[in-house]
């Protein structure tokens, strides 16, 4: 795990989720990490699985699809349409599962140059509803509920 | 959340046979004899548990008089301390990755130019 903290926060009753990170590298290269095809399936998706970048065409009005593979082969289509690529500080597109077509979120990427080298991501996702977003929320915690479950048994078992 | 309701979700938590149930629901609903498969217990053992699971609110079990499968009900946790812990460490992983990532290409670089 890194050192950089993600903070990760969703009011209750709102439309959004926002999540920040501190990132140790320089804008332009966070940048250029997030819009390239290449780059991206060394990092986007789970760990065990595979990422392919089907399509990415980082302009407004371009398309993108990323296909997931988890460890059984099991596919996972998302996609979605740029909207605003200002290098290298903003990125806005909209992104939809195709497990669940028709709940589609605006994504807003914001590179934030802290000066020393660092770079601070601030990603705001705005659902079409609290339902929605509560929803995507519950179906993440419910992947990431075996880890979870895995960290507290550590700290139970160290209270 | 009341102090009572947490104490009950974590005294829930505090097993680990109940834990790994709920890691096994996590990823999909399942019957008693589905759950009781893993362990070295008896069916009746598991059935205690998942009543215990159930009050603590952290289940439903289906009407299906036969099946009664069980469900993840993440309600209290989300609640609690816990709440939002699955989604953020899901964005953590992707982020741990890209960052990985980004060290990686900056060490390719560096040693590039010397």
């Amino acid at each position: 795990m890194s050192a950089n903290q993600l903070v990760v926060t969703a009011d209750e009753g709102t439309q959004e989720v926002v999540c920040t990170r501190v990132l140790d590298a320089p804008r332009e290269l966070v940048f250029k990490v997030y819009t390239d095809p290449e780059q991206m399936q060394n990092w986007w998706g789970p760990r065990d699985g595979k990422t392919v970048v089907e399509k990415m065409e980082v302009k407004p009005g371009g398309v993108w699809r990323v296909l997931n593979f988890d460890a059984d082969g099991n596919e996972f289509a998302f996609k979605g349409v740029y909207h605003e690529v200002r290098s290298p500080e903003r990125l806005v597109h909209t992104f939809e599962f195709e497990g669940m077509p028709g709940h589609v979120l605006l994504e807003t990427v914001v590179f934030e140059d802290l000066g020393d080298g660092r770079t601070k991501l601030i990603d705001s996702s705005v659902f079409q509803s609290v339902e929605d977003r509560d929803g995507m929320v519950q179906s993440g915690m419910e992947v990431g509920a075996r880890e979870s479950f895995d960290r507290l048994e550590e700290l139970l078992a160290k209270s | 959340m009341s102090e009572d309701q947490l104490s009950s979700t974590f005294a829930a938590l505090a097993d680990p046979i109940r834990r790994a149930i709920l890691s096994r629901l996590a990823t999909g609903e399942a019957t008693v004899n589905e759950l009781a498969e893993p362990f070295p217990v008896s069916v009746q053992a598991i059935s205690k548990h998942l009543k215990v699971l159930e009050r603590a609110g952290l289940i439903t079990r289906g009407r299906d008089a036969q099946r009664r499968p069980c469900r993840i009900r993440v309600a209290p946790l989300e609640t609690s301390a816990l709440w939002l812990d699955g989604y953020r460490q899901l964005v953590e992983n992707r982020l741990d990755r890209l960052e990985e990532h980004l060290q990686k290409i900056q060490r390719e670089q560096e040693e590039g130019e010397s």
